[in-house]
């Protein structure tokens, strides 16, 4: 579990890791990020040769396939900037396995090392080193709020999402139960093992919407794609037309709430 | 090559990748408050009565008029003792002519296995010492007071030395030395057999004792 | 005597298994009871999360600690129990544990070994060994009685019968328990299985248990237990013979106190178990009771194995409280059965592969979301979830020479291979990268509406219009 951090003084430029499945799927919630963090005076970053952190390959036993992809990630962040990443899961990849990734290969590890003590969470990011305590311009709501497994446990990171909602005047955060359940995701399991893994996304989607919440936010777009995918094909298979339970993006969520 | 000599060779081919020891003791220090007997007979009986032990303080005036008043709750008029143990003499003299039969384990186990078994319900044991920490007894069976003696009979009484009271299991076996020579048996009790293997529903009484009653030995009520 | 539990069934069922038991509403509430439960009664215990974080700390160095001197450890037990008149034995396999215990049996004309809790039997398949050999193995612990009753395996490590309710144990005991009628009180019945029990172990030639912890400077066997039956099968029957795995060592008995602090109230939310059972000995001269023989069979099955890479060695650290399948998502869905090994949820996935080899359980290390919930609890630190990742790459990877698993290899198949390799291709490549991902894009309205396991509970997966590259060129 990570400590809280000191706030450095705040960067002027830093890095965006954007993830592959936030560049190809949920490209919206990057540009919000994106644009979050520049309202906040800061001058964003986005290396365009960024690919993937390499995790898929890592976690499905092909550390070799994962260490090539990562290796090209490495290169991408010269300047000693802070490198922000919108989801706990890639960020965890970079920080925590980057440097074992590359145990055998010291140029490599080196900068594995650097690199890691530079990634940051972004909810880790606004509420640890910008202080960021949004200002709610929306209508009274209420969300409930989804943490990815690896943002709670490997990123110790599971409290700023909460403090950032807790910050919004009109929004109530709601209660689920097994909050720190897993959604059933984790990559190639969901397809690996669909019946245990369809299991545990429709026990979460049953606690989620059970808090009564309007929405679920999130941190990690992995979690989204499958609780959202899930409550879609639920909504569809009973014939609603609307989402019975949309979501977003945190950094979609605050930005639309801070908007003026 | 022995299956002994195959593993050990297996076992000795790997790195030993060895590893500084740690230091149990600092940990107990830094992490266990050590406290005034009073605070550890109180924290004692609090741990041990919440695991469904009955606790009664006694003294060494009263402690067999409340033995045998526990007995007499129970409604039971026979008991093990022990005769080799000044508790165990004490309560042959005392609680026949009162009513309660007295019976000891004189001969080995062989010799009255299904009566044990069968038709002892209750048995007198002393503690050698408690720890507060986890509310336990710490019993050295020995040939005075065999191992099943607190174990068959389903109540099971034991007189418990108030003085004799450990902060923590830690603090126990390293003041009395149990490195240096452990008896054939050394049990921690901490409350009657229980179990909760059944839809989590916990019942006493599963296999050992279904009561535990502690006689709490001291000076004062 | 009843007949005796199935063999384990081969994993490959693993799937149809697990989806017979997701499917089953009753049973999905079940397990999700009991788990909230025993998770509940842990957190009750460790209150202070600094404490907490201190001790496992502790007990993951203790642990390592006395890896680190495993050969030597154990020839110290051997010298220490022998001296106290306890004999050793060692089994490299099963069969050879079965061989050791049955032989003792044999000697002593036995006809009724009652037996307390000990996975470590469960693993060689002991019951099924004495059957075969015309000897009563009778379970004790109450879950273990019951399970032998209905002709299952523990489903839980602790709690093994965890999957049974009490109307089913009440029919269990009034079809299988001559002169008892239908009740569903909890009390009554364990009233009638310790009626049953008390009997046997007053009859029984042998006892039998596991072991908690051995420790090697004073040649004594410790036993963690609830019941009391593990103090009747070590004490009450004229021979006690207790099987563990070497890794149970310890070098000092000062190295208990942390570890059963941590085994307790990790496991069932207890600060202590009922008894904690200290053997040293036989019977000494003078002495009324106590088996006259106790033996020790240290087996290995796979766990030296463990023991010689850096990382999997961690798995012996492991000090069997359950705590992870209790926490455990997967664990929670589909119980301990969908397994189909001894040692179920993720304790299971990182041990069995060793005991039984990667082929006969390649699929279990996929059974995983890596969700972290198994590591974070675990009272040793054990990274269970970087040994998931290393199981799957050890299954993965092609066959090659001196591997550090049996069954390496099992699961390699060219064609993921393959594609995992174009796929770093693609994501190594910003090149290749960009045009991958912009003919995705632009060719989304192709994307499969099925899509392999994705979309049997989900829509299908789709590219966005524009990726997040685009927009920003857009923007600026």
């Amino acid at each position: 579990m990570s400590k809280p951090r000191t706030i450095t003084p705040k960067p002027s430029d830093i890095y965006f890791f954007a993830t592959c499945v936030v560049d190809q799927f949920f490209p919206g919630a990057g540009m919000d990020a994106i644009t979050l963090l520049e309202n906040q005076g800061i001058r964003v970053h986005f290396p365009e040769e960024q690919t993937c952190c390499g995790q898929p390959a890592y976690t499905s036993g092909f550390p070799d396939e994962a260490r090539k992809v990562a290796a090209l990630q490495l290169t991408l962040f010269p300047q000693d900037w802070p490198v922000v990443v919108p989801s706990g899961s890639c960020a965890g990849m970079m920080k925590h396995h980057y440097p074992t990734l590359f145990a055998d290969d010291p140029v490599r590890k080196a900068q594995a090392e650097a690199l890691s003590g530079r990634i940051y969470e972004l909810t880790d990011f606004l509420v640890n080193v910008l202080d960021f305590k949004p200002e709610d311009h929306g209508q009274d709501c209420t969300v409930v709020l989804h943490t990815s497994c690896s943002a709670r446990r490997e990123m110790g990171v599971h409290l700023t999402g909460r403090k950032l909602i807790g910050d919004l005047a009109k929004v109530t955060l709601a209660q689920q139960d097994h909050e720190s359940e897993c959604c059933g995701f984790g990559g190639t399991f969901s397809v690996k093992q669909p019946e245990i893994s369809a299991a545990m996304v429709e026990d979460k989607l049953k606690s989620l919407k059970a808090t009564g919440a309007e929405r679920v936010v999130s941190a990690d777009c992995g979690c989204l794609m499958n609780i959202l995918g899930h409550a879609a094909w639920k909504d569809k298979q009973e014939g609603r037309a609307t989402p019975s339970l949309p979501g977003e993006h945190i950094a979609s969520f605050l930005l639309r709430r801070t908007a003026q | 090559m022995s299956a002994r000599d195959r593993i050990l060779a297996k076992l000795k081919a790997a790195p030993l990748l060895p590893k500084a020891e740690p230091d149990v003791a600092a940990w107990f220090a830094g992490h266990r408050p050590v406290e005034s007997n009073d605070q550890k007979v109180e924290r004692f009986r609090r741990c041990i009565e919440l695991a469904h032990a009955e606790v009664h303080a006694v003294t060494p005036a009263n402690w067999l008029a409340k033995l045998r008043e526990v007995l007499a709750s129970k409604q039971i008029d026979r008991l093990l003792v022990a005769e080799g143990t000044p508790h165990g003499a004490a309560a042959l003299d005392t609680l026949p002519v009162q009513g309660v039969e007295c019976s000891t384990y004189d001969m080995p186990i062989e010799a009255w296995k299904t009566e044990m078994f069968t038709a002892t319900p209750a048995s007198l044991t002393a503690a050698r010492a408690a720890i507060a920490e986890t509310g336990t007894l710490i019993l050295w069976p020995d040939a005075d007071e065999p191992r099943l003696m607190s174990l068959v009979p389903p109540v099971h009484i034991v007189l418990l030395d108030r003085t004799r009271l450990y902060n923590t299991f830690f603090e126990a076996m390293q003041t009395e030395g149990w490195k240096d020579g452990l008896p054939t048996n050394s049990l921690l009790v901490s409350g009657p057999s229980k179990t909760a293997d059944i839809q989590q529903t916990l019942a006493y009484g599963a296999h050992g004792p279904k009561e535990l009653v502690v006689l709490l030995l001291g000076d004062e009520q | 005597m009843n007949a005796q539990p199935i063999h384990f069934k081969p994993t490959e069922g693993f799937r149809a298994r697990s989806k017979a038991v997701v499917d089953n509403p009753f049973l999905r509430q079940s397990f999700r009871g009991a788990m909230d439960f025993l998770m509940s009664k842990r957190a009750a215990q460790f209150p202070d999360s600094e404490e907490l974080e201190s001790l496992r700390l502790l007990g993951e160095q203790i642990r390592q600690y006395n890896l680190g001197k495993l050969p030597e450890l154990l020839v110290r037990l051997e010298e220490n129990l022998t001296r106290n008149g306890v004999q050793v034995h060692w089994a490299e396999t099963p069969d050879e544990a079965n061989a050791i215990i049955l032989g003792i049996c044999q000697k002593h004309s036995a006809k009724l070994m009652v037996k307390g809790k000990s996975m470590v039997s469960e693993e060689i398949e002991l019951n099924h060994a004495a059957e075969a050999a015309g000897i009563g193995a009778l379970e004790s612990d109450m879950g273990e009685y019951i399970v032998q009753l209905a002709h299952e395996k523990p489903s839980h490590i602790i709690m093994p019968a965890i999957h049974k309710t009490k109307e089913e144990i009440a029919r269990l005991f009034a079809e299988n328990v001559p002169g008892v009628e239908y009740t569903d009180n909890v009390d009554a019945l364990i009233q009638i299985g310790r009626n049953v029990l008390r009997q046997k172990f007053l009859e029984a030639d042998i006892g039998l248990s596991g072991v908690n912890f051995a420790v090697a400077e004073t040649g004594t066997l410790c036993l963690v237990e609830n019941e009391g039956n593990g103090r009747m099968c070590t004490t009450a029957p004229p021979v006690h013979i207790a099987i563990t795995g070497i890794e149970k060592i310890v070098e000092k008995l000062e190295h208990v106190p942390p570890l059963l602090s941590l085994l307790t109230r990790s496991a069932t939310g207890q600060n202590i178990s009922t008894y904690f059972n200290m053997i040293s000995s036989p019977r000494k001269p003078g002495e009324k009771d106590g088996p006259a023989e106790v033996h020790l069979v240290l087996l290995d099955n796979g766990r030296s194995q463990a023991y010689a890479d850096e990382q999997l060695r961690k798995t012996l650290q492991c000090i069997r409280c359950g705590a992870c399948m209790n926490h455990c998502p997967v664990y929670t869905r589909i119980g301990g059965h969908a397994y189909g090994t001894t040692y179920p949820g993720p304790i299971g996935k990182i041990i069995s592969p060793h005991m039984l080899g990667l082929d006969a359980t390649a699929n279990m290390a996929t059974a995983s979301s890596l969700c972290g919930a198994c590591g974070e609890v675990c009272p040793v630190r054990i990274p269970i979830p970087e040994l998931l990742i290393r199981l799957r790459e050890e299954s993965a990877s092609a066959p090659h020479a001196n591997p550090s698993m049996r069954g390496q290899g099992a699961g390699h198949d060219g064609l993921t291979s393959a594609i995992w390799r174009a796929w770093a291709a693609v994501y190594s490549s910003p090149a290749l990268y960009r045009t991958v991902s912009w003919l995705g894009s632009r060719l989304r309205g192709l994307t499969p509406r099925r899509q392999a396991g994705w979309t049997s509970v989900r829509t299908p997966i789709q590219p966005a219009p524009k990726r997040l590259r685009d927009m920003i060129k857009e923007r600026n």
